[in-house]
C-alpha cells in the first residue's frame, strides 16, 4: 500500500493547525495587554445574550436582506463543516467516505450538504453584488479602501471556491460510482452536484479519479487556508463573536463606568481630615494614567471587541455624524484600534517579548481628535452592532484622556467646564437663581 | 385657577419637619433655559393639580456633571455627583423625578456607584402612573386628532430602554401618533448629546438636528413632541430652519398634558 498520501495529509494537517494555534496564542496575548477588567458577573445572561446574538443571530434579522443571506452562509458553513470531520479521517487512513454504512442517514447528509452549498453560492454572489455592483454606502465609505475591501472580496472568492469544490468532488465521485470503479462505494445523495454531470460526460475512470482527488485536496486545503487566514481578516468574527456577545455590556446603554482612580482622588479631596500636603507613601503604586491614548490603556474586552469587528458598517450607518458627514465613523475606530494592536504586536514579536516605544500611539497616530469630538454619545452604533461591540466606550476613554491628561477640549466645551465648576451649570447662570423660574410669568 | 405654583423646597419641607413623596430634580436647563422653564412650569402645574407631594432642591441643586462626563471630565462629573447625593441623602430622598433625560440617566445609573441610590423616573412615566392610579385624568381636548410624532431622546430611548411610557400619553390625548421613519431603537440623535449641545459641530455636511428635522417633517406632523429640553431646543431650531414654525410646534409631553388639562 501507499501511504505517501496519509503522509502528507497528516503533515499538512499538523502544520496548518500548529501555525494557527501560534496565531491564536499571539492573539490571546495581545488581547492581554488591555487593562483587566470584571466581567465575572451575571453568567446565566451572559450565557444567554451568546446564545441568542451570536448562535440566534437576533441583531442579524434586523436588516432583514442581509441577515437572512447572512443565516444562510452561516447555518451553511456550520453544517458543511460536519463534512470535514469525514474528510479528515479520511485523510488520515486512506479510507473512501468512511461515514457511508450510516446508510440512508449518510444520504440526507450529503445530500442537505449539498442544498446548503448551493444556497451559499447563492448568498454570497448577492453579496459581491451588493458590495461591488450595488456598491451600497456603508461598503465604500473612506476607511473601506484598500486592504478592508481586497479582504472582503477575497473570503467571498473563499467561500465560492470551497463550496465549488465540494460539489465538483461530488459529482466526481458519484460519476465513478456509477461507472463502478474500485473505492467508490456507492454511497450520498447528489441533489445539486448531479446537475455537474454533463460536464464529466465521457470522461474515462482515471480521469475522473484525478478530478474527484484534485478537488478532494484542494477542498480540505482550502479549508485549512482558510483557517489560518481568518488571524488576518475581519473574518474572525465567526470565532470571536462567541465570547466578544458573552463579555458585552450588560448596563444599562446610557451607563458609563465611573473611573475608581477618580473616585479615590475625590474622595480625598472631600474628606476634610486628609493632610492636604502629605507626601504620597513610599511603596505607592505610581497614579493610574487617565484615560486611553494607546491600547494598552484600554480594557481587554475593547480589544477583544477590535479584533471581533467584521468591518459590516452597520454601526457607521447608523452614526448621526458620520450620516452628516461627520469624519467620524465608529467602524473606524475599531478597525484603528485593531490596526494599532497589531502594530503593538508586531513590536513585542521583533523585539523578544517586551514592547519598544515606537513614538506612535493609537490618539493622533490613527483616531484624530476631531472624530472623537464628533461623537454625540448617542449609542446608536452600539445598538447597531449584531454581535455586542462598544465603540462608545473607547470614544469615551479617549475623550477622558485628551481633557484629564492634556485638557484638550475644544474651547467650548473648557467654557462649559469652567461654569459647572463656578456656578452648578453649564452657562453662566448663578445658583441662586435656580428657582427663578417660579416666579416669572 | 389661580396662577400661583406650589414649588416647595427640600429646605421649608426639612424645615417643617416633613419629607415629600418626590424631588423633582428640576436641572439646569430646566431652571435657566427660557424654553426649558415652560415645560419646568407645565410639570409643576399637572403636579399641583394632582396634589402630588413633591419639592425641589432649588439653589441648593446643582448640575448633575452629565455634559462634563461626556466631554470626558471625570473628575468635575464626581466632584458633581459627590456633592448633589451628599445634599440628597442629607434629606433622605428617596425617589426622583426628572424632566430631562440626561439627569435621569446621571442618577439613575451612574450615581448609585458613588453611594446615591433613588428610585429615578423620567417625568412621562411618572404621568403615566398618576394617569394609571387615577390621580389624573386625561382627555385629548385640543389634540383630539391632530398628528404628532415623538422623538426618542437618545438618553431616554436606547440608553435606558423607555420608549412606551411617552407614546401612551400622547395616544392617550387622542392624537394620532405617527412615527417616524427612524423611531424607538433606530431613533436618531438631535445632535445635542455628547456635550454637543455646548459646542460648535466638527465640519460636515449638514447638522445633526437638521437631518432630525427633516425626518420629523416627513410624516407631516402638527405637532413633534419630544421628553428632553435640548432635544427640544434642537427641533424647534430644525424646525425653525426649514421655515416650518408657524405649521408644526416642538412641545414636550408636560406641556401637552397641562395644555389639554387647561392648566
Amino acid at each position: 500500500m501507499n501511504y505517501i498520501p496519509n503522509i502528507l495529509f497528516l503533515i499538512i494537517l499538523v502544520l496548518s493547525i500548529g501555525f494557527f494555534a501560534a496565531n491564536v496564542k499571539k492573539l490571546f496575548r495581545n488581547i492581554n495587554l488591555g487593562k483587566d477588567v470584571d466581567v465575572s458577573d451575571n453568567k446565566s445572561q451572559r450565557w444567554k445574550n451568546m446564545a441568542k446574538i451570536a448562535l440566534g443571530q437576533t441583531k442579524m434579522v434586523v436588516r432583514p436582506i442581509a441577515g437572512f443571506l447572512h443565516i444562510i452562509v452561516y447555518v451553511g458553513f456550520v453544517i458543511i463543516n460536519i463534512e470535514v470531520v469525514e474528510i479528515i479521517i479520511d485523510g488520515l487512513f486512506g479510507t473512501h467516505r468512511v461515514f457511508a454504512p450510516l446508510g440512508a442517514a449518510y444520504n440526507f447528509l450529503i445530500g442537505s450538504f449539498e442544498i446548503l452549498a448551493a444556497l451559499v453560492i447563492i448568498a454570497i454572489v448577492i453579496f459581491w453584488i451588493r458590495r461591488n455592483i450595488v456598491r451600497i454606502q456603508r461598503f465604500i465609505k473612506s476607511e473601506m479602501k484598500g486592504w478592508p475591501k481586497t479582504d472582503a472580496n477575497l473570503i467571498l472568492y473563499f467561500e465560492v471556491i470551497l463550496m465549488t469544490l465540494f460539489l465538483v468532488m461530488n459529482a466526481a465521485d458519484n460519476q465513478l460510482q456509477q461507472l463502478g470503479a474500485d473505492h467508490y462505494v456507492k454511497a450520498g445523495a447528489f441533489p445539486v452536484s448531479s446537475f455537474l454531470l454533463p460536464l464529466l460526460d465521457g470522461m474515462s475512470i482515471s480521469s475522473l479519479i484525478i478530478v474527484e482527488r484534485v478537488a478532494w485536496w484542494l477542498h480540505i486545503i482550502g479549508i485549512l487556508c482558510f483557517l489560518n487566514y481568518l488571524y488576518y481578516s475581519k473574518h474572525l468574527h465567526i470565532l470571536l463573536a462567541f465570547p466578544n456577545t458573552y463579555y458585552g455590556k450588560l448596563k444599562p446603554k446610557g451607563e458609563l463606568d465611573n473611573l475608581e482612580a477618580v473616585t479615590n482622588e475625590v474622595k480625598l479631596m472631600m474628606d476634610p481630615d486628609a493632610d492636604p500636603y502629605a507626601a504620597p507613601a513610599e511603596d505607592a503604586p505610581e497614579p493610574e494614567k487617565f484615560g486611553a491614548s494607546d491600547v494598552s490603556d484600554l480594557n481587554w474586552v475593547q480589544l477583544l471587541n477590535a479584533y471581533t469587528c467584521t468591518e459590516c458598517g452597520r454601526c457607521t450607518s447608523e452614526c448621526p455624524a458620520n450620516q452628516t458627514g461627520k469624519k467620524l465613523s465608529p467602524r473606524k475606530i475599531m478597525m484603528d484600534t485593531r490596526d494599532r494592536l497589531e502594530e503593538v504586536g508586531k513590536n513585542i514579536d521583533a523585539n523578544k517579548g517586551s514592547f519598544v516605544a515606537d513614538g506612535k500611539q493609537l490618539l493622533g497616530d490613527y483616531i484624530t481628535n476631531e472624530e472623537l469630538w464628533a461623537c454625540t454619545s448617542c449609542n446608536a452604533c452600539v445598538e447597531a452592532c449584531p454581535i455586542s461591540i462598544d465603540p462608545l466606550s473607547i470614544i469615551m476613554d479617549m475623550r477622558r484622556y485628551l481633557v484629564m491628561e492634556e485638557s484638550a477640549a475644544p474651547s467650548d466645551l473648557n467654557n462649559m467646564m469652567g461654569n459647572i465648576e463656578n456656578n452648578g451649570a453649564p452657562w453662566p447662570f448663578n445658583q441662586m437663581d435656580r428657582l427663578n423660574w417660579k416666579n416669572e410669568s | 385657577m389661580s396662577n400661583e405654583l406650589k414649588v416647595p423646597t427640600m429646605a421649608e419641607l426639612f424645615a417643617a419637619g416633613k419629607q415629600p413623596e418626590v424631588l423633582f430634580w428640576v436641572g439646569c436647563a430646566g431652571s435657566f433655559d427660557d424654553r426649558a422653564k415652560k415645560i419646568t412650569k407645565a410639570f409643576v402645574k399637572i403636579l399641583n393639580k394632582a396634589n402630588v407631594s413633591f419639592a425641589v432642591l432649588g439653589t441648593e441643586e446643582s448640575c448633575t456633571g452629565d455634559p462634563a462626563k461626556r466631554s470626558g471630565n471625570e473628575f468635575l462629573f464626581q466632584m458633581q455627583a459627590v456633592t448633589n447625593i451628599e445634599v440628597m441623602n442629607s434629606y433622605g430622598v428617596k425617589k426622583v423625578v426628572t424632566a430631562c433625560p440626561h439627569c435621569f440617566n446621571t442618577i439613575k445609573n451612574e450615581y448609585p456607584g458613588l453611594g446615591g441610590t433613588y428610585e429615578v423616573v423620567h417625568h412621562t412615566q411618572f404621568l403615566k402612573q398618576l394617569l394609571e392610579d387615577g390621580k389624573m385624568s386625561l382627555e385629548g381636548g385640543s389634540y383630539k386628532g391632530k398628528r404628532i410624532t415623538y422623538h426618542d431622546p437618545c438618553y431616554l430611548g436606547r440608553a435606558n430602554n423607555v420608549y412606551e411610557a411617552p407614546r401612551e400619553l400622547i395616544r392617550k390625548l387622542d392624537a394620532e401618533l405617527v412615527e417616524m421613519k427612524n423611531c424607538k431603537k433606530k431613533g436618531l440623535c438631535c445632535g445635542a448629546g455628547g456635550a454637543q449641545m455646548f459646542k460648535e459641530p466638527e465640519e460636515g455636511t449638514m447638522d445633526v438636528n437638521i437631518k432630525r428635522t427633516e425626518e420629523a417633517l416627513d410624516t407631516k406632523p402638527e405637532i413633534i413632541a419630544a421628553g428632553c429640553p435640548f432635544c427640544n431646543t434642537m427641533m424647534t431650531d430644525g424646525v425653525k430652519n426649514k421655515e416650518k414654525e408657524s405649521d408644526v410646534a416642538v412641545m414636550d409631553i408636560a406641556e401637552l398634558i397641562a395644555n389639554a388639562q387647561d392648566l
